[in-house]
């Protein structure tokens, strides 16, 4: 009689629909006892808080906030640390680290043994514990704001920050921006038209010099010929603390410092990974085929190696971007801790504001994941497993 | 006639090199390197000498109180006046014997499980080992009112215990779940497999932070009235969450690594199933991926610390509450570097170790 349950078919109908029903009834009935939770607690639901006034302060913002902005800016202000703090984090973590990996290859027996203990040292501390570190390290070693250590009278580091001076644009920079992107454009086209030349006639020309002319000196001249539509406001010492300029926060400095020395630690990982993975072979063949030094690690090293390390490097780029939540713990504005710390509290909606955390960051992740998948498609070996 | 004469023979070509051949082949080969290794050797002298003398020269190891420790130099004697908060938390003092006993039974149960290496009765043993385990820990730990042990509260716990605690329940917890996702992730039934990927996709494209956060503010609001989770259990159910999305991904590697034949061979005997996964797949597969289990338990156990945001004590947190007391005033960095050379050490025996079982599995 139960013979059909041999069927594999039907198990598998079976099986599947009895665990639909089973996430159905929690689900349903975790959703009950939410609604009855929100009502019996007098917690509001839906979206609206996002334009109420959000009534706190927040010490660093790229978008005009005041305690009168609303949630909702307050998410984007959050939204926009987090992205500054993880760009920066990024672009240090690939300096440090790509030194980092490199010097622990190196034949210099004192340099391959620091960049070891570099990364033993800083990989196997938790990260979060690096972060309170530096930040409580900051705040013990600098200066009080009034004596503040200055370099050159221009920057000025104390323990509420660095401030330095911030480029304030005339009414004419938007012409230098424009001739800027023309310049872009330029040495796109010359790139390609000097590449279609080695192609086709072999005749190999450096191209560098005409990169520069339409990068630099052509964005340049329009700036000059402009008289210079640019000045620089300074910080200025009043009362207590630095005002004007630009500045980045002790939280910030200590946060990113935090992100790229750890991160590093992987990325050189990876970097030496990648190297060591090109087999030697390869190597002897590329002198032996006459190439030079150079031409060697640009053209035969550096492209196999990178095809290893590339994915592991981007899944760290994304783990910093993660680990940047971490900002919670000094208090630097990140998106966790504006919006699902002080909001939050505020406002008690967790349910909509966890989750619109999470939709930040998985948005987040699937964009890092996209660009991967991408440069992995590019960089696939042709004719390989197709 | 000639006679053979007997030739001494030649001194060997020299293998071992003198301090000045090695010096001038391994940091002074080219003008390169003479520049690097003396850049080198002045970054260490910015660094070393200090250092060194801010942790151990200046000093203080005697038992002195704050006022009498300098500015300049560690303050050890903070880490003696502190050092039972930082193992045990705000554990009752006259309980710690549990605490201690709860070590020696996992060491002894370690040693069981060495000593059955070969035995017939290895996997029984360690089988009832780990099944009466949580058992002894949750008695000693948190105490019961049957059997006349005192409860103590987890708001009390706190420090390395904690810290050890939310690490392996994260850990063993977390890796049946792994296992049953990482299947999913590979059945042909459509709908579960759609499930384990959002599921395992979910999870790894957010912070932990944030899921702790959703187990601290979000998850009660999901229980019926009166039910009240502690706050330790819902930070582990977080943990638990979190880890085995990873677990899963660990597994699926370890599942692709097996060749199609095994799966075919094991059909073709006529098993079933649970057998096919139970008996052939998983064992190989598990094994296959236990380097790489060793690793997720490192990322584990440095994301445990991030249980502090919110609140509970585990010993990073202890490090910064330490120093609230206001006998110790300024001596936070002191508490971080214990905590931080005490994590290292583990951190670092535990990747030593998942090194060397990646080399033997190489072979």
């Amino acid at each position: 009689m139960l013979d059909f349950l041999s069927n594999n078919k039907i198990r598998a109908f079976l099986f599947q629909t009895f665990s639909v029903v089973v996430l159905i009834y929690i689900g349903y009935h975790g959703i009950d006892n939410l609604f009855f939770n929100i009502e019996r607690l007098g917690i509001r639901s839906g979206f609206d808080f996002l334009n109420n006034r959000a009534g706190f302060d927040i010490a660093e913002y790229l978008i005009a906030y005041t305690p009168d902005s609303t949630n909702l800016q307050a998410f984007y202000v959050g939204l926009l640390n987090t992205i500054v703090v993880s760009i920066v984090g990024i672009v240090f973590a690939s300096i440090i680290g790509l030194t980092v990996g490199i010097a622990r290859l190196s034949n210099n027996w004192l340099i391959a043994k620091l960049a070891t203990v570099y990364i033993e040292l800083f990989r196997n501390i938790p990260i979060l514990l690096q972060i309170l570190f530096w930040y409580n390290l900051a705040l013990i070693a600098l200066p009080a704001a009034r004596h503040s250590t200055d370099f050159f009278n221009l920057v000025f580091l104390n323990l509420r920050g660095i401030y330095f001076p911030s480029p304030v644009a005339e009414s004419g920079f938007y012409w230098v921006i424009v001739a800027f992107i023309v310049g872009l454009f330029l040495s796109f086209f010359i790139k390609r038209f000097f590449k279609q030349k080695h192609y086709l006639t072999g005749i190999k020309q450096p191209t560098f010099f005409y990169h520069i002319l339409s990068i630099v000196v052509l964005p340049l001249s329009v700036y000059f010929l402009l008289d210079s539509p640019m000045h620089f406001e300074m910080p200025v010492f009043l009362g207590f603390n630095f005002e004007g300029g630009a500045s980045f926060s002790i939280e910030f400095l200590a946060l990113s410092l935090a992100l790229s020395i750890y991160t590093a630690t992987y990325i050189a990982e990876a970097i030496r990974a990648g190297i060591e993975s090109v087999d030697k072979g390869q190597k002897e063949a590329a002198l032996a085929l006459g190439l030079s030094k150079a031409q060697m690690f640009k053209l035969v090293l550096l492209p196999q190696a990178l095809r290893v390390a590339i994915p592991p490097i981007i899944n760290q780029y994304l783990n910093l971007v993660k680990n940047s939540s971490l900002a919670a713990a000094i208090g630097y504005a990140d998106l966790v801790s504006v919006f699902a710390g002080t909001v939050l509290n505020q406002v008690g909606q967790a349910i909509e504001i966890i989750l619109m955390t999470m939709a930040v960051y998985l948005t987040l992740s699937i964009f890092i994941s996209l660009i991967l998948n991408i440069i992995n498609h590019r960089m696939r070996i042709i004719g390989l497993n197709e | 006639m000639s006679t053979f004469k007997f030739q001494s023979s030649k001194q060997p070509p020299k293998l071992q090199m003198g301090v000045i051949d090695w010096t001038m082949k391994n940091l002074f080969s080219s003008k390169l390197n003479i520049a690097l290794s003396f850049g080198a050797f002045y970054l260490l002298y910015l660094i070393i000498p200090p250092l060194l003398d801010w942790l151990i020269f200046s000093a203080d190891f005697t038992q002195k109180s704050n006022a009498e420790c300098t500015k300049e130099a560690a303050c050890w004697s903070f880490i003696r006046a502190k050092i039972d908060f930082f193992m045990y938390g705000l554990y009752p003092s006259e309980y710690y014997w549990r605490v201690n006993l709860l070590l020696l039974i996992t060491l002894i149960f370690m040693l069981i499980a060495i000593v059955l290496k070969n035995h017939i009765y290895k996997n029984r043993g360690i089988l009832l080992m780990l099944s009466i385990y949580p058992f002894i820990a949750f008695l000693l730990l948190y105490g019961s009112e049957t059997f006349a042990i005192k409860i103590i509260q987890t708001h009390q716990w706190g420090g390395l215990m904690l810290t050890l605690v939310v690490a392996s329940v994260g850990i063993v917890a977390s890796f049946p779940i792994g296992v049953f996702l990482a299947l999913g992730r590979q059945s042909k039934m459509k709908i579960i497999k759609v499930l384990s990927i959002s599921y395992i996709e979910f999870i790894r494209g957010i912070p932990l932070i944030t899921i702790l956060f959703m187990a601290s503010v979000m998850l009660p609001l999901f229980f019926t009235e009166g039910v009240n989770l502690d706050k330790l259990i819902r930070a582990l159910i977080g943990i638990t969450l979190f880890q085995s999305a990873y677990i899963a991904e660990i597994i699926r590697g370890g599942l692709q690594a097996i060749p199609k034949g095994q799966y075919e061979a094991a059909d073709a005997l006529g098993l079933s199933f649970t057998q096919k996964m139970a008996l052939i797949i998983l064992p190989q597969a598990i094994k296959a991926s236990i380097p790489n289990l060793v690793g997720a338990s490192i990322a584990l156990f440095k994301d445990t610390t991030l249980v502090l945001i919110i609140g509970i004590f585990d010993m990073l947190a202890i490090a910064e509450l330490a120093t609230s007391d206001p006998q110790w005033l300024g001596r936070k960095t002191e508490g971080l570097v214990f905590v931080a050379i005490v994590t290292w050490i583990i951190l670092y025996s535990m990747s030593r170790y998942s090194k060397k079982l990646e080399l033997r599995f190489k072979r």
